[in-house]
C-alpha cells in the first residue's frame, strides 16, 4: 500500500536550534550552547509518515517541537503548507496551529489531572473559539468514540483511566481541531508491549479516515519500520541519512545507521543469531562540543582523516536516498 | 530433581495496599539448572521482579510479604532463612542488576568505595586488596582508565558505564548465580548491544547462571536457552527459547509476539493487538487471569485456573486451550 504521494506538506531547511548555557545569576552571561539540533532539512509529503529514529539526546524531539514553534528556531525556515511558520508571531501563528498538532510521550504527565477527560479533549475547541458549549460536546463525544474509548467516560478524570487509554485521550484532544499534521513524539514508549500495538493500529486507522501526515519520533526502531513510509535517522543534532524504510531498513549506507541496525534485538532466536552485529564503541559525545567535521567520526568504524576536517554534506546518493557520509559509496 | 541450583516451589507474594491485598506472585514454581541463561518475560506488573526480589529477600516488608513457597539453593530453603544469613547468600552468592544504574547507586559515595564495600565484607579482603580487586573488575567490565576513575562518582558516568559499574560490583564476589532486571531497559540500543555483548562475554568466561528478567522478547531470543512468560503473577508458558518463539502456545504468548513489529518485516501488516489491560489482583483469581483478555477463551476458562502442564517435553504451558486446534485439550 503506497500512501505517499508528491505533494509537500512541510518543507524544513537548515533548521538549527542552540539552547544557551548560562552562568551567573543576575547578570547571566551566555558561555556557550547546546546545539541541539545543528541544521536538518526535510520535507514531509502529504499523507505520509516520516518517522524520526535517533538515540536518547540527538535532538529528534527538539525537532519535533521546533517545527511546531513551541521552541522558536535559533534559525532556519519552517514552512508548512505555503506558510514560513518562522515568520508567523501571534495570533496568525495560533491561527495556524489548528492545523499541526501535537501527541507526547508520557500519557501521564501531558494530561491535567485536574481536569475532566470532556474538558481535556474540548480545550482546544475551547482556545480556538470555534464551537459553543453544545458542540464541543457533541464533538467530544464523537472523538472519544474515534478513538475507542466510551463517549459516557467524558466526566472522568485522567487517573481512572490506564496508560493506553489516557495515550487515547492525548490522541482524541490532538484530532479536536481537524488537524492535517500531528507530530507523535514517542506515543508509545511509555505503554506495554501489548498496549503498544492497539495505539500503532488506532494511528494508522485514524491516518486512513482522515488523511493524516505524521512525524512519527521514536526509538525504537522495528515500531517505526512498522508505521513509516520514509525514515530519517539522526545523530547528535543532524541527519546523518534519510530514505523510503525499505531502502533504509535493507540497504543502510550510513555506518551509523548500520550499527543502530544491527543493534536492535530481534524476537527470533535464528534469525537473531544470523545476524552481524556492529558494536559502537563509547557514547554519544556532548551535544555542547560537538566534534569537528563529521559527528559521527569519534565512534565510527571507517573514519579516516578527512571525517576530522570537514562536515560531510547531506547528498542524494540515489534518488529519494539522502546520507550525510564522506565514504557512504563504499556500501552501495 | 539434584541437578537444579536453584528450586523454586510454590511462590506466592502479596503487597498490602490502602485498595486492598495486591496477589503480585501467585504460585510459582520453577528451577534453574548450572550454567544456563533463563529469561524472564513479561509485562510491567506481571510478577516477574516480584518473584526473584522475593528469592532474595528483598521484599520490603511492610507491605509487602512472601505468604507461601520455597526457594532451595545448595538444600537450603532461602525463604526460611535469617536475615543475617540470606545476607551472605545475597551478593556473594547470588547477584543482582537492576534497571536503573542511577538509583542503584549511591550518588553522594565515590564507585571505588562502593565497589570495595561487598570485597571487604564477604570475602574479608583489606582496602589494599579490595582496591586492586575493584580496578580489575572495573577493567574486566571494560571502563577505560579504571585506576582513575575510583575516586569518581556515580554522576560522573554515562548511563551505560553506569551499568557496567552495577555489573562489574555485583561480580565482585564471583556469584554462581546473577539475576539481571531489565538492566538494559533505560539505555540506547547501541548501549544495549554493549552491555549484552558484555554479559554473554562474561557468562563464557566466568560460566556463571543467569536470570534475565525483560519485556522485550528480542532480547532473550538470542541470550537465553530456556524463556518463562509469566502473566498476573503465574508462569503462563516456559519453553526452551526456539520452541517457545517457533512454537508458541499460549495466547498470551502468541499475542505478545504478534503485537511485536520486526525489524526484518517486509511490506505492511496490521498488528495483532490484545485488547484490554493487564490485570491488577486483589483476589486470587479463581479463573484463568487472561480469559478476559483472550481470543480463545472457552467456558472452562471462567471456572478454573488452569495448572502449568507439560505439552511437550521441557514445554510447559497454563490453557485448557488448544490453540492450534481452538479445541479444549
Amino acid at each position: 500500500m503506497e500512501k505517499a504521494n508528491t505533494n509537500i506538506l512541510l518543507h524544513v531547511e537548515n533548521l538549527v536550534k542552540h539552547f544557551p548555557i548560562t552562568k551567573g545569576i543576575l547578570l547571566q552571561k551566555q558561555v556557550g550552547a547546546v546545539h541541539a539540533v545543528d541544521g536538518v532539512s526535510f520535507d514531509i509529503y502529504q499523507g505520509e509518515t516520516l518517522g524520526l529514529v535517533g538515540e536518547s539526546g540527538c535532538g529528534k524531539s527538539t525537532t519535533g517541537r521546533t517545527i511546531l514553534q513551541l521552541y522558536r528556531p535559533t534559525s532556519g525556515t519552517v514552512n508548512f503548507d505555503g506558510v514560513d511558520l518562522v515568520a508567523l508571531k501571534g495570533e496568525e501563528l495560533r491561527r495556524m496551529r489548528r492545523k499541526m498538532q501535537m501527541i507526547f510521550q508520557d500519557p501521564y504527565a501531558s494530561l491535567n489531572p485536574r481536569m475532566t477527560v470532556g474538558e481535556i479533549v474540548g480545550e482546544p475547541l475551547v482556545v480556538h473559539r470555534v464551537a459553543n458549549q453544545k458542540e464541543i460536546q457533541e464533538r467530544v463525544s464523537n472523538l472519544l468514540e474515534v478513538v475507542g474509548l466510551n463517549a459516557g467516560f467524558a466526566n472522568r478524570y485522567p487517573h481512572e483511566f490506564s496508560g493506553g487509554q489516557r495515550q487515547r485521550i492525548g490522541v482524541a484532544r490532538s484530532l479536536a481541531l481537524q488537524p492535517s499534521f500531528i507530530v507523535c513524539d514517542e506515543p508509545i514508549s511509555a505503554l506495554d508491549v501489548s498496549i503498544q500495538a492497539q495505539v500503532v493500529n488506532l494511528l494508522e486507522d485514524l491516518q486512513n479516515q482522515f488523511n493524516l501526515t505524521y512525524l512519527f519520533i521514536a526509538h525504537d526502531l522495528s515500531m517505526v519500520r512498522h508505521i513509516s513510509d520514509r525514515v530519517a535517522v539522526m545523530y547528535l543534532g543532524i541527519i546523518i541519512e534519510l530514505a523510503d524504510r525499505d531502502t533504509l531498513y535493507l540497504n543502510p549506507l550510513h555506518p551509523y545507521t548500520q550499527a543502530l541496525l544491527s543493534a536492535v534485538p530481534i524476537a527470533d532466536p535464528i534469525a537473531d543469531s544470523k545476524r552481524k552485529r556492529v558494536i559502537l564503541q563509547g557514547d554519544v559525545p556532548s551535544p555542547v562540543n560537538p566534534p569537528s567535521g563529521c559527528r559521527f567520526r569519534t565512534r565510527c568504524p571507517i573514519a579516516e582523516s578527512l571525517c576530522a576536517e570537514s562536515q560531510p554534506e547531506f547528498r542524494e546518493l540515489k534518488p529519494g536516498h539522502f546520507v550525510a557520509c564522506h565514504f557512504a559509496e563504499r556500501f552501495v | 530433581m539434584p541437578d537444579l541450583l536453584l528450586d523454586v516451589k510454590g511462590l506466592e507474594t502479596q503487597f498490602k495496599t490502602p485498595d486492598g491485598i495486591v496477589h503480585a506472585v501467585n504460585g510459582v514454581s520453577f528451577g534453574l539448572k548450572e550454567g544456563e541463561t533463563l529469561g524472564v518475560v513479561g509485562e510491567s506488573g506481571c510478577g516477574k521482579s516480584v518473584t526473584m526480589l522475593s528469592v532474595l529477600g528483598l521484599i520490603p516488608s511492610p507491605p509487602g510479604k512472601v505468604v507461601a513457597g520455597e526457594a532451595f539453593y545448595f538444600g537450603q530453603d532461602l525463604l526460611k532463612m535469617s536475615k543475617e544469613e540470606i545476607r551472605h547468600v545475597r551478593g556473594a552468592q547470588i547477584a543482582m542488576v537492576f534497571q536503573d544504574p542511577m538509583t542503584s547507586l549511591n550518588p553522594v559515595l565515590t564507585v571505588g568505595l562502593q565497589l570495595v564495600e561487598p570485597l571487604m565484607l564477604h570475602l574479608g579482603m583489606t582496602r589494599k586488596q579490595a582496591d586492586a580487586r575493584a580496578v580489575e573488575l572495573l577493567e574486566m567490565v571494560g571502563i577505560p582508565k579504571a585506576k582513575d576513575r575510583l575516586g569518581d562518582y556515580p554522576h560522573q558516568f554515562s548511563g551505560g558505564m553506569r551499568q557496567r559499574v552495577m555489573i562489574s560490583m555485583s561480580l565482585s564476589c564471583t556469584p554462581q548465580i546473577f539475576i539481571a532486571d531489565e538492566p538494559t531497559t533505560a539505555l540506547d540500543v547501541t548501549i544495549q548491544a554493549q552491555i549484552i555483548d558484555l554479559v554473554r562475554r562474561l557468562r563464557d568466561e566466568l560460566g556463571m547462571t543467569i536470570i534475565w528478567i525483560t519485556h522485550d522478547l528480542g532480547v532473550v531470543a538470542n541470550l537465553a536457552q530456556r524463556v518463562m512468560v509469566m502473566y498476573g503473577g503465574y508462569i503462563i508458558e516456559e519453553a526452551p527459547v526456539k520452541e517457545l518463539y517457533f512454537n508458541p502456545s499460549h495466547p498470551y504468548t502468541l499475542g505478545l509476539l504478534g503485537s511485536l513489529p520486526r525489524l526484518d518485516e517486509k511490506g505492511r501488516h496490521r498488528l495483532t493487538s490484545i485488547d484490554g489491560v493487564p490485570p491488577v489482583l486483589y483476589e486470587k483469581p479463581i479463573h484463568c487471569p487472561f480469559s478476559p483478555r483472550c481470543k480463545f477463551a472457552v467456558e472452562h476458562c471462567w471456572k478454573e485456573n488452569p495448572p502449568l502442564d507439560d505439552v511437550t517435553q521441557g514445554h510447559r504451558v497454563a490453557c485448557w486451550v488448544d490453540t492450534k486446534t481452538g479445541r479444549e485439550r
